[in-house]
């Protein structure tokens, strides 16, 4: 038998078992109606933890950028003050950083398309929902229990396919989410670890930071003493940035370590 | 013939229709069977296209069931075996 048989099989055999349970087939609206609004709730609730995952993971996606950005500027710095070594390991941390990034940003797209997709289930179940409403309204009213009968199943397997289907995507929703938590969580972890935010607080930052700032002030010192000693205030260059655009990189840290070594001397 | 796509909605498709989409739908059968994640995927696309262009989308208060179900556009294999030995219970909500 054909797959979509198969499947739709499936669904049928299901939606009749339902109402095979109901004594009076006119008390089986009202419980399937109850169920049905049940459903849309759940749905609703659905598409909100959806985006609450989905928020969580573009603020992670924003911390790791900050970082990025972070550690660019100390390469920058690091560089400039010949320090290639640094620099390098900066950029290393930065590139490990990127690799997350993109895999966030891969879960954030997914998470934003099980959003629109449950979405436009509720929206969907809302309008058969509705339209089942108004025909239990009319069965009641117009139909004795067994007339009611044919219209009931019509109307019943009807709603009930829609419930399967909608309930299926809420369940995947819920899965995927789920994945995608414990990843997160993995990367909240890291972040609040320290690993990830020590580097961007004030006053405690982390080596790289450290020693770009231990270097700095030092340069602020040995600038502002050639400044004095030439008594003009354009002397302001730091020494490394004189070591010049020929120099080789790999020959800039060494270069800088002689200089600041002579400039101690 | 009413057709439902999973996750999507449905679609009244003419008989006339019924022999092309079975043969779609034999191929995405055999994908799943052989368990060939690369056939799998643009086989079940062919046949949610052929339901697409081929059918009248119903609006979305009708209320009838479907003649056929088709699994939703992201399934991956393993949901649709899942779907198709499916329990008693879980699938259809009372």
């Amino acid at each position: 038998m054909s797959l979509m048989k198969r499947i739709s099989l499936i669904f049928r055999s299901k939606a009749n078992k339902a109402l095979d349970r109901a004594e009076d087939p006119r008390e089986t609206l009202d419980y399937s109606y109850q169920r049905q609004v049940e459903l849309l709730a759940k749905v609703r609730r659905g598409v909100a933890d959806v985006a609450t995952s989905r928020k969580r993971v573009e603020l992670q996606v924003a911390q790791l950028e900050q970082q990025e950005n972070k550690l660019t500027d100390q390469a920058k710095k690091a560089l400039s003050m010949g320090r290639e070594d640094l620099a390098r390991e900066a950029l290393t941390r930065k590139s490990a950083l990127a690799g997350q990034v993109e895999a966030l940003r891969a879960q954030q797209a997914q998470l934003q398309g099980e959003e629109e997709k449950l979405t436009l289930a509720s929206q969907r179940l809302q309008a058969k929902v509705e339209s089942f409403r108004t025909k239990k309204e009319t069965i009641k009213a117009t139909y004795t229990a067994a007339e009611a009968q044919t219209r009931i199943n019509e109307a019943f397997s009807g709603i009930s396919e829609e419930m399967g289907d909608v309930g299926l995507a809420v369940q995947r929703a819920e899965d995927k989410t789920a994945q995608m938590q414990a990843r997160a969580g993995a990367i909240d972890e890291l972040i609040a670890s320290g690993a990830l935010d020590d580097a961007t607080a004030i006053g405690q930052g982390d080596d790289i930071a450290r020693e770009l700032s231990a270097m700095s002030s030092q340069a602020d010192v040995e600038s502002e003493l050639a400044a004095l000693k030439s008594g003009s205030s354009g002397a302001g260059q730091p020494q490394s940035l004189e070591a010049g655009d020929s120099t080789p990189p790999a020959e800039l840290a060494a270069d800088a370590e002689k200089q600041r070594e002579e400039g101690q001397a | 013939m009413i057709v439902r796509i999973l996750n999507e909605g449905q679609w009244e498709v003419g008989e006339e229709k019924l022999d092309r989409l079975n043969e779609l739908d034999a191929e995405v059968e055999a994908a799943v069977e052989a368990g060939d994640e690369d056939r799998f995927a643009p086989a079940l696309h062919a046949l949610l296209d052929a339901v697409r262009t081929d059918g009248v989308r119903l609006p979305d208060d009708t209320l009838h069931d479907s003649d056929l179900i088709l699994p939703p556009a992201d399934a991956t294999l393993d949901e649709v075996r899942a779907l198709l030995t499916e329990s008693d219970e879980g699938l259809v909500p009372g």
